[in-house]
């Protein structure tokens, strides 16, 4: 591969231009990455930075923010997705034209962050949507956030057509929508089953951690660990969380530790 | 007769309106606004519930993220309410470097208000562009004393998290002798429009009576024709030294809100002015050497409350004698601020939604918490 | 600047609301530990007042001393006595310090009359109440969740709420 494109680079400076439709495409893609204006919270403050006159994104070709999702092939998660919000992030993904990526931006949108606990908060977004690039802070610096587009022009720059997940034979897991979650008593419901319940343990991601992003369930998944809700039974005392995620006493014991504050 | 039918539009959550994640349920009859439901939630982060799973100081953090335009202003309202709460008491130097950076939020935030509200009116990124080039500045400022540029974090109970740096006066002065031609510059851009003016006069009026039983704060207030600004009505820190202004405005419209915000930031510069005088003769350090920070107040209960640059914010705090408070309410500002947005916006056209709201100036991270 | 103070007020309410006001009996924040001494109670220098008539008291504050802003109301719940408490808190326009008017309701059945006909700013304070500990506000016009999803059942604020998460490992030893 190295190869080739050496020899691409050295026939383009003798002046004859060669490429492969993989390159062509990718040129056009990563040149004109427009952006979804999508402000959730804090992050989305630095996120308008970025795009204003110090940091000036224009100069990667991806200032155009588009208000609509029809019009955008990059969706910045910027800030806290709750459990209110979070079919609306969805169904705005399912609306995005493909070719479509998506930058979890911040501690919020990877995992909760600071309000992980809370009983209203999405415990990362990668829940219900693959990310195709993290970014670290709370809230990451402008900066952060520019790196995090060069990550993923780079990333487009390794596509190939045959290969993607909207192209190409066989069943694809993005073929269909993302499923929309609904509300329910307890928490999020998809198709009727609870998948986030609120005040619930974290649920496993279907889409971390794929290879290069190409091979997903494209289906919820809950975690192998035994869980119990006491909202969902009354009948069902919950003794110890910790016993729930089979955790052994030792390291329950000093996990309980770290949670102490000395005497003022 | 033609019959005519009333008509339900959705705005929001996502939508080109850069206010966050706030939705309107708005009925129309044509073109004329009949009724107006705001419906929240789409950042309800839990804020009081973790706080009573934290530490007092573990809420320090948490409050940046309240408002997070104006982090510095939350970091003030709490840490009194816990020093108020277990008695501690601030060196008067620390009291300056507090006032001096909450003023410099004031300037900051009024500064982005201003961009917001004219990009609502379809001026696009202009206006927001000069005043984030502003803020900018100033987040250097806030960069250099805290280490952080948006979520400072820079407030300890008994002071402040460190002193300032060495360069910091100097670049203040040089911000400040930069800042009047800027306000000039921005209050040309509005009041010379003929646009802004025709969008803004006479919309979204709020009467004086009205907005006093609305319980709204801030600007809104003011803008209203109320003098009513916590830093004079019950003198908190050390605002009492200080000669400042409380700008009014006299319909209650959009346009008067405008003005209350610019003259508010020439308000502040004179305050900032006065520290820079006072600030060397100020005694003690940036922080009482006996305040311990992992605090554990009496039992207990206290209510404290500041004007930030959108109203009043408060806190009230009971304490059950442990390391974590027993209840943690927020009194947030643009929270209450929005109540009366059904009432300011009925009768007047579709379009003007966006400006009145962007006039209220509200910030998700505080109205849902 | 007109500076009345908790004491000045429960003198006033008792002088000319008689039958309003209410014994402050302490509060425990705690149930008692198992071992060491628990915590002292709360007792507090606030006017309590009857839940049932605390318009007749807001109103008193505002028609008669003239503390017309309605500033916050705040829920607090005392679950070792079965008690909400809402504090009121009201601000003269003039300034001056706040004033403080305290109500308990039971927790089975929380209800207290909507101050939203009367001071239109109490409504979001009141629908964030009905949302997050579920007090029914009686008169209110509009009393629906603000925050959470109407399908959703239960009131999270509430101390007995369950909760699960990396916060909370540990809470039930």
């Amino acid at each position: 591969m190295a190869d080739v494109n050496n020899l691409q680079q050295d026939l383009e400076q003798q002046g004859i231009f060669l490429s492969t439709v993989n390159r062509f495409y990718n040129w056009g893609r990563r040149s004109s990455i427009w952006p979804m204006s999508f402000g959730l919270a804090c992050c989305a403050i630095e996120m308008m930075a970025f795009g204003l006159s110090r940091y000036d994104v224009a100069r990667f070709g991806a200032e155009l923010f588009r208000a609509s999702p029809r019009q955008s092939d990059l969706m910045i998660v910027a800030g806290t997705v709750t459990k209110k919000m979070l079919p609306q992030v969805v169904r705005l993904y399912n609306q995005m034209a493909e070719p479509r990526y998506v930058i979890s931006m911040g501690a919020c949108a990877t995992s909760g962050g600071p309000f992980r606990d809370g009983y209203n908060v999405v415990r990362g977004v990668d829940l219900f949507l693959p990310v195709d690039v993290y970014i670290p802070g709370c809230p990451p610096r402008p900066e952060a956030l520019m790196h995090a587009l060069i990550t993923l022009q780079e990333q487009i720059d390794g596509q190939k057509l045959g290969h993607l997940r909207w192209y190409g034979k066989g069943e694809k897991p993005q073929m269909h929508d993302f499923p929309v979650p609904t509300f329910g008593a307890m928490g999020l419901e998809v198709d009727g089953k609870l998948v986030d319940p609120v005040g619930g343990l974290p649920l496993l991601s279907p889409y971390t951690s794929p290879e290069n992003g190409e091979h997903k369930s494209g289906q919820l998944e809950h975690p192998q660990i035994a869980r119990r809700f006491p909202i969902m039974d009354p009948a069902i005392e919950l003794e110890s969380a910790l016993k729930a995620r089979g955790m052994s006493p030792e390291i329950a014991a000093n996990d309980l530790k770290r949670g102490e504050v000395s005497d003022a | 007769m033609l019959k005519t039918e009333e008509l339900q539009i959705n705005i929001g959550p996502q939508h080109p309106s850069t206010h966050g994640v706030f939705r309107m349920l708005v009925t129309v009859d044509g073109e004329t606004i009949t009724d107006l439901k705001p419906v929240f939630g789409y950042l309800h982060r839990n804020h009081e519930q973790l706080a009573e799973m934290n530490t007092y100081q573990q809420n320090m953090p948490y409050t940046d993220r309240l408002d997070y335009f104006n982090a510095m202003a939350n970091n003030h309202a709490y840490a009194i309410a816990v020093e108020k709460l277990v008695g501690i008491e601030v060196p008067e130097r620390a009291e300056y470097i507090r006032v001096l950076m909450v003023e410099l939020t004031r300037i900051l935030n009024h500064a982005g208000a201003l961009g917001f509200l004219i990009n609502d009116m379809g001026a696009w990124q202009t206006q927001l562009a000069f005043g984030m080039r502003e803020r900018e500045k100033i987040l250097d400022l806030f960069e250099s004393a805290s280490g952080a540029r948006l979520m400072c974090n820079y407030f300890r109970f008994g002071g402040v998290a460190r002193d300032l740096p060495a360069d910091f006066m100097p670049r203040l002065k040089d911000l400040l002798l930069a800042m009047p031609g800027f306000v000039d510059e921005m209050e040309r851009l509005l009041r010379e429009n003929e646009i802004l003016l025709q969008r803004s006069e006479g919309i979204g009026i709020l009467p004086q009576e009205l907005a006093l039983a609305y319980s709204v704060t801030g600007p809104v207030l003011r803008g209203s024709g109320v003098a009513y600004d916590i830093r004079k009505a019950e003198p908190y820190s050390i605002y009492d030294r200080f000669d400042f202004d409380v700008p009014v405005g006299s319909v209650g419209d959009v346009y008067d809100r405008i003005l209350v915000r610019i003259e508010e930031m020439r308000q502040s510069k004179r305050i900032i002015e006065q520290i820079i005088e006072q600030l060397p003769d100020a005694q003690g350090g940036y922080m009482n050497p006996k305040a311990r920070q992992n605090v554990r107040p009496p039992v207990g209960d206290v209510y404290a409350r500041v004007e930030t640059p959108k109203g009043e914010l408060g806190f009230y705090l009971v304490s059950d004698g442990s390391t974590k408070p027993y209840r943690y309410k927020v009194r947030a500002p643009s929270f209450i601020n929005l109540t009366p947005l059904g009432d300011m916006c009925r009768g007047y056209k579709v379009a003007d939604v966006v400006v009145i709201l962007g006039s209220i100036d509200i910030v998700m991270g505080e109205v849902d918490r | 600047m007109p500076n009345l103070r908790a004491e000045d007020l429960r003198a006033l309410l008792g002088r000319d609301l008689p039958g309003l006001l209410q014994e402050a009996y302490p509060l425990h924040l705690a149930p008692p530990p198992a071992h060491g001494h628990a915590p002292p109670p709360f007792t507090t220098a606030d006017a309590l007042v009857d839940a049932d008539r605390i318009i007749e008291a807001a109103l008193y504050l505002r028609d008669t001393l003239g503390y017309a802003f309605l500033s916050d109301i705040c829920v607090v719940d005392y679950l070792a006595d079965g008690v909400f408490e809402l504090v009121y808190r009201f601000y003269h326009v003039e300034g001056g310090p706040s004033l403080a008017l305290k109500a308990r309701v039971p927790r089975e059945s929380p209800q207290v009359p909507s101050l939203t006909p009367h001071w239109p700013g109490a409504n979001f304070h009141e629908r964030e109440a009905f949302d997050l500990y579920g007090i029914t506000f009686v008169g209110h016009p509009f009393l629906r969740r603000i925050y959470m999803w109407d399908e959703f059942e239960g009131f999270p604020m509430r101390r007995d709420f369950p909760k699960q998460g990396d916060k909370y490992i540990g809470e039930e030893e």
